[in-house]
């Protein structure tokens, strides 16, 4: 009988687990209630402001086409933007990527490496867009480089996290050999990496192509830049028609981008 | 003439003053001649493998107190001392070949890449880092993949092949290196029986065609027996036994590992026993400090 109650009584650990659970749940809730303010949630102005919401939606259709042309093309200078910031990117993820994985370089090389990632990547391609448009002019190209910044930092830790990912026996059997430091990345680690250095690439690029779109608000080339102007000129029916034609191509690059990564994984 | 010196060879894992410290080697000394094969015996955690690491400079020493310890030579150059490497590591690298339990070739590359790879140490650093290997070199990686018995293999992924196929894909690597020494690290512990004999016989090959010194870690004596002329018996990081691998007969092992004694006479069938085991050469660690 006594065997029996001891078994049956939860162990002490279990009423620790609900308290921390409840206490989780009251945290979140504390958080929410203190960003109310700041944020200025103010919930039922939608309701109270429907009618100008209705009249507002309404100059977005029928979306006007007209330029049509105007708005293939421009989309097709965001994707060459998405294109080179990636590509860049890519190249110099690589290198800092490697870097920044501690089971390659020393900790004196990794760590400066790795801040200089954050930095890279703590700062969105908006911000770095406008600061390019400064430096070299208005137009696509200060895009690129907006892209190609923010996006290094990005690929570079994720790079890093799957060179610290590899089996380092193979590594091991190239340095055996008597082989040179970066011929054990290049033979020893980037075989092991590959398909998913590959994959995250792709996703960046997907990603990249709804950035690009974004970035020409600021100047910085694409089809933003019609975007804004539509926006600023109260065009909403030509606004609309552009925001069709960038749901359409984001929508078909992430399919075929999506197809195109499980081939790698 | 010499191919591999070890002197007073220590290697403590875990901080030396702190209790958690493991002495995986403890002050081995090590002459090994030219041509010759050599079996290291040792249950596991007896320092084999931690003893080839540091023959092939792929671990660094404990830094003795007096000097010159802890010495590595290898061919008369000196790989390591006193827990530094050699600036030259590389290049002494090259002349030492390692072949490893779990193989460690390069799984998503095919065979015959893996096995080209073995050059790296000797080609310009260009020519190797951008992987241009000259039809010369492809052939006699070829060569090597069919002395092997794995020519018809060579375009296959290293990843798709069985332990043993890619055991002998990593004895071409080490033949395709060139080097005059090769070290194998318990090379068909996780084999077949089958496929261990079949490794064993192709270093024996080598080591008999080629002249080059082998130096190969086993638990199961039975193989160090049939394939190795000499032994060298490790226990608790150091040598125990240094003779002709036929005394290694089922008293000695037993006086030295006790109940471990148990994991090394595995397979013992194996080995086609002699009925008069030569006697030891040096027995006992006061013999090896002094």
């Amino acid at each position: 009988m006594e065997a029996t109650a001891a078994t049956l009584a939860p162990p002490p650990g279990d009423r620790r687990a609900r308290t921390l659970k409840l206490a989780g749940w009251g945290l979140l809730g504390a958080v929410l209630a203190a960003s109310w303010q700041g944020a200025e949630m103010r919930p039922f102005d939608l309701i109270s402001y429907a009618g100008n919401m209705r009249v507002f939606a309404e100059g977005f259709f029928p979306p006007d086409f007209t330029n049509w042309r105007m708005f293939v093309e421009e989309m097709l200078v965001t994707l060459q933007i998405a294109v080179w910031g990636t590509v860049l990117a890519v190249v110099a993820a690589v290198p800092f990527g490697v870097l920044s994985a501690e089971n390659v370089a020393p900790w004196w090389v990794c760590q400066p490496v790795r801040r200089l990632m954050d930095a890279f990547r703590a700062i969105n391609e908006m911000v770095f867009a406008m600061l390019f448009v400064v430096a070299v002019g208005l137009g696509p190209f200060a895009g690129v480089l907006a892209l190609f910044v923010h996006t290094t930092g990005v690929l570079a830790k994720l790079f890093s996290e799957a060179v610290e990912a590899v089996d380092p026996r193979p590594v091991e059997g190239i340095r055996a050999t008597g082989a040179h430091p970066v011929q054990e990345v290049i033979f020893g680690v980037i075989p092991q990496v590959l398909p998913l250095w590959i994959s995250y690439s792709l996703y960046r690029f997907e990603s990249n192509v709804r950035s690009a779109t974004v970035v020409g608000l600021v100047g910085a080339g694409g089809i933003g830049v019609v975007l804004w102007e539509d926006i600023r000129g109260f065009n909403y029916a030509e606004t609309a028609a552009v925001m069709v034609v960038i749901v359409l191509t984001v929508t078909l690059l992430d399919l075929f981008s999506q197809r195109l990564r499980k081939l790698f994984t | 003439m010499t191919a591999i010196h070890v002197g007073n060879l220590s290697k403590t894992f875990g901080k030396p003053a702190g209790g958690g410290a493991t002495r995986a080697l403890d002050g081995v000394d090590l002459e090994i001649a030219k041509g010759e094969m050599v079996a290291l015996i040792g249950a596991s955690g007896s320092g084999k493998s931690t003893l080839i690491r540091h023959l092939s400079g792929l671990a660094v020493a404990d830094r003795g107190v007096i000097d010159r310890s802890g010495e590595v030579r290898i061919l008369g150059a000196r790989m390591q001392c006193n827990g530094r490497l050699s600036p030259q590591v590389r290049r002494l690298r090259a002349d030492v070949a390692v072949i490893f339990q779990q193989f460690n070739l390069v799984g998503r590359l095919s065979l015959l890449e893996n096995v080209l790879l073995g050059g790296l140490g000797r080609i310009g650093f260009w020519r190797g880092s951008l992987g241009r290997f000259t039809r010369a070199e492809r052939l006699a990686a070829m060569e090597a993949l069919a002395r092997v018995g794995m020519a018809d293999y060579a375009m296959q992924r290293a990843s798709t092949l069985s332990g043993g196929q890619q055991q002998r894909g990593a004895i071409a690597r080490a033949l395709v290196q060139g080097a005059p020494i090769i070290l194998a690290d318990e090379p068909i512990a996780s084999l077949d029986p089958e496929s261990a004999r079949r490794v064993m016989e192709c270093l024996a090959a080598i080591n008999a065609e080629d002249g080059t010194t082998v130096v190969v870690s086993l638990h199961q004596v039975a193989y160090a027996k049939r394939f190795c002329p000499r032994a060298v018996a490790l226990s608790g990081g150091r040598v125990v036994y240094d003779g002709p691998s036929l005394g290694l007969d089922t008293q000695t092992l037993c006086d030295l590992y006790g109940a471990q004694c148990r994991e090394l006479l595995m397979d013992e069938t194996l080995g086609d026993e002699r009925d008069d085991p030569p006697t030891l050469r040096a027995v006992g660690p006061q013999a090896v400090s002094a």
